[in-house]
């Protein structure tokens, strides 16, 4: 346990000190944001019935902007190849990762949320239960983003591939993200997300670290 | 004391050798094509004009003969792809690369048909070529998969390291496969539910369901066929890069 705590901390450590990534992806997610009343108008009412699908969007495009850099600079500089030969197993270490990864980009635009929900006209009610969906949902698309960045870490061009790889097993969670907000069933369709998280974080560790190793030998 | 030295073989690692696997399977191919062929000749036969006209839909029921069969393969293929993914992970047997690599087109382009052919169909019933409806969703979302799954094939320069990574990412999508299935049981908005495969025997006549049986066998060793090609093709393919690789050796 101390040893996935250390690669959580070194993950989150480089992250922080790399600069202004974790800015930027806020700032991409609310620019993203930003552009749609632009794209369909300016009205008040359109907008707030569109916001939570806006708000997902935008969350979804920018956790996808930070995943070459969950495996893609360790796999350059071969850090990749001693955490593979470590005692804590890989898919240990890549659940640690994706932990990381979460907090780093996930949890700032969980954060940086009321911001576009100001721009694009929710009422608070709303707000709060896009704030709980996207909380209870990013873990899925980190879980997710984790086996296209472990699929594509080989490859140089990966950065277009996974992308493409991801979107689709991202639609569930989507589907029941925005669910969770202005249905009435939104109780079920969040208890649905949550499951949706739990299951992916648990699995995709070992779907990744699968990957990873045949990739590299 | 005597001592095994050729293990009893069995037949998946007779065909372990590509070219035994070429060698073993080439008969079989002009059998397959003229099979399939005669089944298309009487199943378009029945289609056309051995069957009713539907009592609400007119001629356009028709359409049923080609989008049934393309939709079963869609899944049918997803299925192959995961069975030789397994057998790439788990026994490395070197015939289940190159099938998973081969089928993915075809269950890309069976895929493509069935949501063109389903859309056509559907304008003159529901008065729409698209619905987000849950089988027509699961469906386009497997398409995507397909063609993610064709562009990671590319994205590798060594193809016999991409296949243990595409048979790990086979793997995962392989959970749209049950969603397509049961998603006319769960959400039932435009798509009509299950009426072939039944628990209590299938709901048509059997005027319909004859011309949609010979489609169905059909379509599927059309498949078979092609992907047995597909297979021989792509073992040809690996043997001229071989070759190749081995040329630039000597050259240098």
């Amino acid at each position: 346990m101390r040893a996935f705590w250390a690669v959580l901390r070194r993950d989150l450590q480089l992250s922080l000190r790399g600069g202004g990534n974790v800015l930027t992806l806020v700032l991409f997610f609310v620019i993203v944001g930003a552009l749609v009343p632009f794209a369909v108008g300016p009205d008040q009412v359109l907008l707030a019935t569109v916001a939570p699908g806006i708000v997902w969007i935008a969350a979804f495009l920018a956790m996808l902007l930070g995943l070459d850099r969950l495996f893609g600079p360790d796999h350059d500089d071969g850090t990749l190849v001693l955490l593979r030969q470590a005692d804590l197993p890989l898919s240990a270490t890549i659940a640690a990762k994706v932990m990381a990864h979460w907090i780093v980009s996930a949890l700032p635009l969980i954060i940086a949320s009321p911001f576009l929900a100001m721009l694009l006209a929710m009422d608070v009610p709303t707000f709060w239960r896009t704030f709980l969906s996207l909380l209870v949902g990013t873990p899925a698309l980190a879980a997710f983003g984790a086996v296209g960045a472990a699929v594509t870490v080989a490859i140089r061009r990966g950065g277009l591939v996974a992308p493409i790889l991801i979107a689709p097993l991202s639609i569930p969670v989507l589907i029941f993200g925005v669910g969770a907000i202005g249905n009435p069933q939104a109780g079920a369709a969040l208890l649905f997300l949550a499951a949706l998280s739990l299951m992916a974080v648990a699995l995709s560790p070992f779907a990744a670290a699968l990957a990873i190793s045949s990739a590299e030998d | 004391m005597s001592i095994e030295t050729a293990p009893k073989q069995r037949w998946w690692n007779r065909i372990a050798h590509p070219g035994q696997f070429v060698a073993w399977t080439r008969p079989l191919l002009w059998p397959l094509v003229a099979l399939t062929a005669i089944l298309f000749a009487v199943g378009l036969w029945f289609s056309f004009f051995g069957s009713p006209e539907d009592y609400q839909m007119g001629h356009t029921v028709r359409i049923m003969y080609i989008h049934v069969p393309n939709a079963w393969l869609s899944q049918f293929t997803y299925v192959v792809m995961s069975i030789s993914a397994i057998g790439t992970l788990v026994w490395r047997h070197p015939m289940a690369d190159v099938s998973m690599k081969s089928a993915a087109p075809l269950g890309a382009l069976f895929t493509a048909l069935a949501l063109f052919t389903g859309a056509l169909w559907g304008r003159p019933t529901w008065g729409t070529f698209w619905e987000w409806d849950g089988r027509m969703t699961s469906t386009l979302v497997l398409l995507f998969i397909y063609l993610g799954i064709i562009a990671l094939w590319r994205a590798f320069d060594d193809q016999l390291r991409a296949a243990r990574v595409v048979a790990v990412f086979t793997l995962v999508g392989a959970v749209n496969i049950p969603i397509i299935k049961f998603s006319v049981d769960w959400w039932s908005t435009l798509h009509q539910p299950a009426s072939v495969f039944r628990a209590d025997g299938p709901t048509m006549p059997p005027s319909i369901l004859t011309p949609l049986f010979l489609m169905f066998f059909a379509f599927t060793f059309l498949f078979l066929a092609l992907h047995l090609k597909a297979m021989h093709t792509e073992v040809q393919r690996r043997r001229i890069q071989g070759l190749e690789r081995r040329a630039v050796q000597r050259a240098a």
